[in-house]
């Protein structure tokens, strides 16, 4: 029993990770970022190249890595939800246009992909070695993405709770068209939100790419996954997506070893479905601003 | 993996060169055409584009390059005209491969079509080349129908055999060492739930209940499952010395990962799709010795790894140990029997049907429009996935069983 809880606890934490910058993205910028997923992939693949070419670490990529993508979706923010946020200040189609763009995106950006790196499956092996804890055995590689989430969850909550920045993100989540009366730039802001989901999109691929093979088309996958945690945990709330992500892991993992491997998908959509039926705003749905 | 290095741009240079050269030689003389047109849809993206780009794509390419380097296809008169592609992507889409195909025959009207990848999507498009008169040489279809199939679709031909043939070379197997001692005669199996897994599946039941094998573990498990670790450990639990998953590539890749992490060391490890992948044994090294498969190649042959230093040579990358020197095979069929019958489809697949043909698997002639001299079974040793069963076949390499343990960590 504790090993499947363990094992559980480590499989959400993954979930969680990649589910934190998604909720980020659409909690505070309010873009419904369907490129996510490629995002994710993309950064998996830079830890791939850094790694098998270069030799480099993941977890030393992860310094490269990050920052790039931090750019990147400033960049994209500028370039491509700038001028739909600004159309949008009136007619408030932000949400509509922001997945019609990014849809969008997810094609360039899969496109590039394929054409760089091919469809072929990609994997490599690092830190793949078996660490008792309380008597399971798991993989180094899931553990330190599971250490992650959690390091990286705390402390966004942290700085989001506690801070004077946290505090101007949390007001804009709660009421984009007030915030300005009290001196908040709410685009630079949002452009700020962005950037940070896509870096913690891209840090999410870096830990994936550690145990999981992938490729170009994959992304998808992803990004649904990361929705219905985002949709259960409550939109734009980082503990929401946290407490949904392990809870997914965990289930799914119970539901593999006591009822049956085949159910693991039905499982999870029945605690989504459930979770909207009882909370319809998600699990800390109302706590969405706190 | 592909990335454009000096030496594939000089390479594709080359390839304009000599197909521009072999044009401006045969314009001559071959009075309307230029050109032999082929055409085909393979997922070049989607979820299928993963197995289509190691087993399908490059022998494609592979092939062009040979032929046309040699001054083109041959025809009867002793004529060589070069062969021009026309290629879509079908996005790993069943209206789209089937909507590429019908383009093919219809608007492009190219003189052959070649194959997509994966049972489904050559089930899809058999209609279309039985109802356009196209020969549908399937490689990358694993089916127990394709007697039926060879019926409806009289131009139709199965080289990769049915799931039967598989799990009955592996239930053999399995019996010999349970009566040589070496395995307790119980296994734990587990099964993707899609085409490939199901097929497989269900012809296991039948082969080990016929073999008198116990199935203490059989579960199956969805597309797309990345945490393989509760299985193993049931499996592990039930007492079953035998450990098979009929899996798809990421499947397989997450499984050897994740035995390792649980110190899981079943006497006998058999996967599914991938452990013939050239990026499984770059990846796991030394550690995947031991490990059984589908597929296999017998390395006393010369020609098959001859193929295979001229395939890493032009690709860059190296077949995987299955179903690519099939694919290759079958194109060389098609080559020779335009060369004995020229561009008439009848004919040709009539030649394909009754002739005897040399390729890279050595002679080669189909039974019933199905190519049955297969390898059933494969098993890493010594860094080649060598061929284990049919064991009474010429080449058939003998199985190192028990699998040694892991390695420590």
């Amino acid at each position: 029993m504790i090993t499947t809880l363990i094992t559980g606890l480590v499989l959400g934490g993954t979930y969680a990770l990649i589910a934190m910058g998604l909720t980020l993205q659409y909690g505070i910028s309010r873009i419904m970022n369907l490129a996510y997923g490629e995002i994710l992939i993309f950064a998996a693949f830079a830890a791939f190249l850094l790694f098998s070419t270069l030799g480099i670490n993941p977890i030393v990529g992860l310094l490269l890595v990050l920052p790039a993508a931090f750019a990147f979706g400033y960049v994209i923010y500028g370039v491509m939800m700038q001028p739909l946020v600004r159309r949008s200040a009136k007619s408030g189609t932000l949400e509509v246009d922001s997945i019609l763009a990014t849809f969008g995106l997810l094609f360039v950006i899969q496109g590039v992909m394929l054409v760089t790196f091919g469809s072929n499956y990609t994997s490599y092996n690092f830190l793949n070695t078996g660490i008792n804890v309380f008597g399971a055995n798991v993989a180094a590689n899931r553990l330190l993405a599971f250490a992650l989430a959690v390091i990286i969850g705390a402390s966004l909550f942290y700085v989001l709770t506690r801070t004077r920045w946290g505090t101007t993100i949390r007001a804009i989540a709660v009421n984009p068209n007030a915030a300005p009366l009290v001196g908040i730039d709410v685009n630079r802001t949002a452009r700020f939100a962005f950037a940070l989901g896509t870096m913690l999109a891209a840090s999410g691929g870096v830990m994936i790419s550690m145990y999981q093979t992938f490729n170009a088309s994959m992304g998808v996958v992803f990004t649904m996954k990361a929705l219905v945690i985002v949709i259960m945990g409550g939109l734009g709330n980082l503990m929401g997506a946290l407490v949904a992500g392990l809870l997914l892991g965990v289930v799914e993992t119970l539901v593999a070893t006591y009822v049956d491997p085949g159910l693991t998908l039905a499982a999870t959509y029945v605690i989504f479905l459930a979770v909207l039926l009882w909370k319809p705003a998600g699990l800390f749905g109302k706590a969405s601003g706190r | 993996m592909t990335l454009f290095s000096r030496r594939s741009a000089l390479r594709a240079i080359g390839l304009a060169a000599t197909l521009l050269a072999g044009v401006s030689a045969t314009a001559a003389f071959a009075q309307d055409r230029t050109s032999i047109k082929i055409g085909y849809a393979i997922s070049k993206t989607g979820a299928n584009a993963g197995g289509a780009g190691i087993t399908t794509l490059p022998n494609y390419q592979l092939w062009v390059h040979d032929v046309n380097e040699a001054g083109g296809l041959e025809l009867p008169d002793g004529t060589r005209l070069p062969i021009e592609v026309i290629e879509y992507d079908d996005r790993s889409s069943s209206e789209e491969v089937v909507r590429a195909v019908e383009r093919l025959a219809t608007q492009d009207e190219v003189d052959f079509i070649l194959v997509p990848w994966g049972t489904g999507f050559n089930l899809a498009v058999a209609p279309l080349f039985d109802r356009f008169g196209y020969p549908q040489l399937a490689v990358s279809a694993v089916t127990d129908k394709a007697p039926e199939f060879v019926q409806r679709w009289k131009k139709s031909f199965w080289l990769l055999g049915g799931g039967h043939d598989y799990t009955e070379a592996l239930a053999k197997i399995l019996v010999e060492q349970r009566d040589a001692g070496t395995i307790n005669g119980e296994v734990a199996v587990i099964s993707v739930a899609d085409g490939f897994g199901i097929d497989l599946i269900n012809a296991a039941r039948q082969s080990f209940a016929d073999a008198g094998i116990t199935m203490a573990y059989d579960v199956t498990y969805p597309v797309g499952t990345t945490d393989f670790t509760p299985m193993l450990n049931e499996a592990a639990a039930t007492g079953a010395d035998s450990f098979i998953a009929f899996s798809y590539p990421p499947d397989t890749f997450a499984l050897t990962q994740q035995a390792q992490v649980a110190q899981y060391n079943p006497k006998v490890l058999y996967m599914g799709v991938g452990v013939g992948f050239p990026v499984y044994a770059a990846n796991n090294g030394d550690k995947i010795e031991g490990i059984m498969s589908l597929g296999g190649i017998d390395v006393t042959n010369e020609k098959v790894m001859d193929y295979r230093a001229r395939h890493e040579e032009f690709i860059g990358q190296a077949p995987d140990w299955w179903g690519s020197v099939i694919t290759y095979a079958s194109l060389e069929m098609l080559q020779e029997a335009i060369k004995r019958r020229g561009l008439d489809r009848e004919a040709v697949s009539e030649e394909l049907s009754t002739g005897t043909f040399e390729t890279v698997l050595g002679e080669t002639k189909l039974e019933d429009n199905q190519l049955r001299q297969l390898w059933f079974g494969g098993q890493w040793q010594d860094g080649n996935f060598v061929a284990i069963a049919p064991a009474d076949r010429e080449g058939a390499s003998a199985p190192i069983l028990p699998k040694a343990p892991w390695p420590a960590q």
